[in-house]
């Protein structure tokens, strides 16, 4: 592997920030080649420097969760070294492949950086930590059970001797490496280092301008590039008119990428920009030129009553419950709208090819999957491509795919030898997203005379995003991830209630939209319909949300409900404000959260919010936090304003004129419970935005009367019920 | 040729004059502190001080920017010094994946020069820079302490 090659190309990148603590790019050439020549590895984990500073690598990319600081903090509670001598670093997918993925997967998604990884991470820093005492050990020549470890530094007892890190690094890095299963974990009781706020490291080039991302990245000969893709999804480049724009200023060359675009490369992002829309282009939209949201609505408005459906929970039977005498029946129809994740860093990549190189720089939430885009695109093989993780603007989600990596290497292949950027428009953004998919759904409930729910039917009609992204990945047609939050057992995320007859079962309805995962994902709408039609029971069968909810609860979701109604103050609201409820479990994690809102003249305010997680374990609470209260900005944007439409084929929306977001006026105040129970491994990122919406519709049923069926909020009256 | 006076330095980009200040300072000048998230003047990540006043320069072109003074992130900092409002976004970790920030800071900064204590009602109205990742809350408490600093 030419390891000098890649942290050469990596180094490119920090520019300004060389030296300095960037988390994931630390290394500046001369600091990488010395850790390269003088300072072996102890392991994968683990880099000691004779100055005792401690590099660790992990490879799972942090948008702004904090995971590396979290992973960090995980790889040090075992190795035991001193925190404040830690800097970290982000291999390549490359460096990744070649050493057979010594680290594991690339992925930050699906609320997974932290739990998928936590076990071997820790495995890692602790058998970095038995080769130094095992090294220290041989050269004092005593039992290495005998040696204790505190902050890097080992000591002996029994002969007072003591080292450090760096001075057995070396010696270190030559033995055997323990067996990984062998190792015994330290008790999460025990942690000093994992388990505590500790500070991000790049705080600083956040707010200097320093932290550099992929709209940032700068090599030399760098030209621009601005796309603009067939409007309707699925739809093609007929023709185009070069020439018309060829001639304006900076313009370098205009070229076709794929079938579904054009682009202009130029020597600034602003001439590729005007040039690209000046360009004369005819589309051949395909046959999707003719759907509008009136159509895809009637499309899943069918398939709440269509025969087949792939069944995602089945206990008892639902159907015959429901058909049995004195059973009443209680029904609601639902509706939520496509979203676009809105990055706030728009989709960019940065390509370099040659005809025996491709090199690709590139905010990602998961490097293997571009580099593999990579190898695809630019027909070269593996050890001929490489991706580098920049910082990411953002991911959601979005960046987990690699459609936009794709583009920025058909358009340097048209220019070979010069490093092409491709940066999206707001608008290309807005339009071209894999959208969260549109779904209706249908509930319905049987309470029998005594007000006990005996049925539970529940038909959810829309897209799958697992047959827009990973076909291969459908089980006999069905999408699994549909039945986020609904499953009968799965710890991923099971139905919260105990009710004997039950029945969810998805119409699979696509449309011409790609669907992707958005942050939460289907827990998002699944929790809207499940904690909304809860309320309605509670209501219809005069119950109130609260004790309804505790008679049917499982006990987990029961415990962080039961923490968020307390804390708010559940059952006592202030004159005009009321509050509602909702609870999950998603992503391994056991959610709740409480509103409290006003609705006054039809205006909501969201006064607070109480939201309670428990995920097993907390790895950094400070910035666990920052998750919960980032992720209900996220999921209440999309319930104040989020609504992709579409017509004549295309998406309507464009910027955040008409995709709006929530502002720093509209953030209610968050408070948050940390309920760590233990035993288990939950996500953090994601699971809380899907109790966000329901809590607040349910408040604001609570104060109004109106139930809200359909989204976003901006299209509904609240002063008329 | 635009000649502009950046962060008390004085340059030149060789650009049509109605580029917008935004793609000159990013892509002329190569500060890329300042962001682009929208173009339309919406989410103010591309904030920047002309002559003090805080100006989303998405939407100015550069002409009009030319011969006043202009303050990017990069400048705010004095000799390696954090300033008051860096130091609050610091000590409150207000960024997550920080792509807002510089225009969040810099948003903050000329707010707290006609209003050294806003009120949230203040600003409220005055910081309506868009962050995904949500951090509104701590940009609050940072804004109150650097207030207070
Ligand atoms: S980029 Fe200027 S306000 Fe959004
Ligand atoms: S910190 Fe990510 S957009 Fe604000």
């Amino acid at each position: 592997m030419n390891a000098f090659t890649h942290i050469d190309r990596r180094s490119f990148l920090v520019g300004a920030s060389a030296g300095g603590l960037s988390l994931g790019m630390s290394l500046s050439f001369t600091g990488a080649a010395e850790a390269a020549v003088t300072m072996p590895e102890v392991n994968a984990w683990v880099v000691v420097k004779p100055d005792d500073s401690v590099v660790i690598r992990v490879v799972r990319p942090d948008m702004g969760q904090g995971s590396m600081t979290g992973l960090a903090q995980l790889v040090a509670e075992e190795l035991e070294c001193d925190w404040s001598k830690v800097s970290t670093e982000y291999p390549t997918p490359g460096e990744n492949l070649a050493r057979k993925r010594v680290w594991g997967a690339m992925n930050s998604t699906g609320s997974q950086a932290i739990r998928s990884s936590q076990d071997y991470v820790r495995r890692g820093g602790a058998a970095a930590r038995i080769m130094l005492v095992q090294a220290a050990a041989d050269e004092w020549k005593v039992p290495a059970a005998e040696c204790t470890v505190e902050k890097g530094v080992i000591s002996h007892k029994g002969s007072g001797k003591k080292t450090s890190f760096g001075k057995v690094a070396a010696a270190a890095a030559k033995i055997a490496p323990p067996d990984p299963k062998g190792i015994v974990l330290k008790d999460p009781k025990t942690w000093t280092i994992a388990g505590k706020p500790l500070k991000r490291a790049d705080t600083i080039d956040k707010v200097t301008g320093k932290h550099s991302f992929g709209i940032d990245v700068k090599l030399p000969g760098m030209m621009i590039a601005a796309i603009r893709q067939c409007p309707v999804n699925g739809g093609k480049v007929k023709s185009f008119e070069s020439a018309r724009v060829e001639g304006m200023r900076g313009v370098k060359k205009v070229v076709q990428v794929g079938e579904e675009a054009v682009a202009v490369v130029a020597d600034n992002f602003w001439n590729a920009k005007q040039a690209v829309l000046a360009l004369p282009v005819v589309w051949d939209e395909g046959k999707s030129a003719d759907v509008s949201s009136e159509t895809i609505a009637a499309i899943l408005k069918a398939g709440l009553d269509a025969d087949e459906a792939f069944v995602g929970n089945r206990i008892g039977d639902a159907k015959e419950a429901l058909a049995q005498p004195g059973v009443r029946k209680i029904e609601a129809v639902y509706a939520y709208p496509f979203q676009n994740h809105a990055t706030m860093e728009p989709m960019n990549a940065t390509a370099l090819y040659t005809a025996d190189k491709c090199e690709v720089w590139c905010p990602t939430q998961n490097a293997e999957a571009a580099l593999a885009v990579t190898i695809a695109t630019s027909g070269l093989p593996a050890d001929k491509c490489e991706v580098y993780k920049t910082q990411l603007g953002g991911g959601f989600g979005r960046r987990g795919r690699a459609d936009f990596v794709a583009q920025a290497i058909l358009i340097a292949k048209q220019l070979p030898g010069t490093p092409v950027k491709l940066l999206w428009t707001r608008e290309e953004d807005m339009t071209h997203c894999s959208y969260h998919p549109i779904t209706q759904c249908k509930l319905t409930a049987g309470v029998d005379e005594k007000g006990n729910v005996t049925a539970w039917k529940m038909r959810i009609s829309g897209q799958s995003i697992i047959a827009s992204l990973a076909p291969e990945r459908l089980e006999n047609g069905m999408d699994p991830a549909t039945f986020q939050g609904l499953t009968a057992s799965a710890p991923e995320g099971a139905f919260g209630y105990n009710i004997p007859n039950v029945l969810i079962d998805h119409a699979m309805r696509n449309t011409h939209l790609t669907a992707g995962f958005w942050r939460g994902v289907n827990s998002n709408h699944n929790a809207i319909y499940v904690e909304s039609f809860i309320d309605e029971i509670a209501h219809e069968t005069k119950q109130d949300p609260l004790e309804f909810r505790r008679k049917l609860l499982k006990p987990k979701q029961l415990a962080v409900l039961n923490a968020v109604a307390a804390k708010a103050g559940y059952g006592k609201p202030a004159k005009g404000r009321a509050f509602g409820l909702s609870s999950m479990n998603t992503f391994g994690s056991y959610v709740a959260a409480c509103a409290e809102v006003s609705v006054v003249d039809g205006k909501l305010t969201i006064h607070r919010i109480v939201a309670a997680t428990d995920p097993g374990y907390i790895v950094n609470p400070a910035l666990v936090e920052r998750q919960v209260m980032g992720s209900f900005v996220y999921g209440l944007s999309a319930l104040l304003y989020g609504e992709i439409s579409v017509k004549n084929g295309a998406v309507e929306q464009t910027n955040f004129d008409t995709y709006n977001v929530m502002r720093m006026a509209e953030m209610p105040v968050v408070e948050v419970i940390l309920a760590p129970s233990g035993g288990f491994w939950g996500g953090v990122g994601e699971p809380t935005i899907s109790v966000a919406a329901p809590a607040v519709l349910n408040a604001i049923f609570a104060a109004t009367g109106k139930r809200v069926r359909s989204f976003p909020l901006m299209n509904q009256d609240l002063g008329t019920v | 040729m635009a000649t502009l006076n950046v962060n008390g330095k004085t340059m030149t980009a060789d650009v049509d004059p109605r580029t917008p200040l935004l793609w000159v300072i990013r892509d002329s000048l190569g500060l890329t502190g300042t962001k682009y998230g929208c173009g339309i003047a919406q989410c103010g990540c591309c904030t920047v001080h002309i002559d003090g006043v805080a100006t989303r320069s998405c939407s100015v072109p550069v002409s009009a920017a030319a011969g006043k003074k202009i303050t990017t992130i990069e400048g705010l900092a004095i000799d390696g010094k954090l300033s008051k409002v860096q130091q609050a976004w610091v000590d409150s970790e207000v960024p997550q994946c920080g792509y807002c920030q510089s225009g969040m800071v810099m948003a903050v900064s000329a707010l707290l020069k006609d209003k050294p204590k806003p009120t949230n009602d203040e600003i409220d109205a005055a910081i309506t820079n868009i962050c995904r990742c949500g951090t509104y809350q701590q940009v609050r408490e940072a804004i109150h302490a650097a207030a207070k600093a």
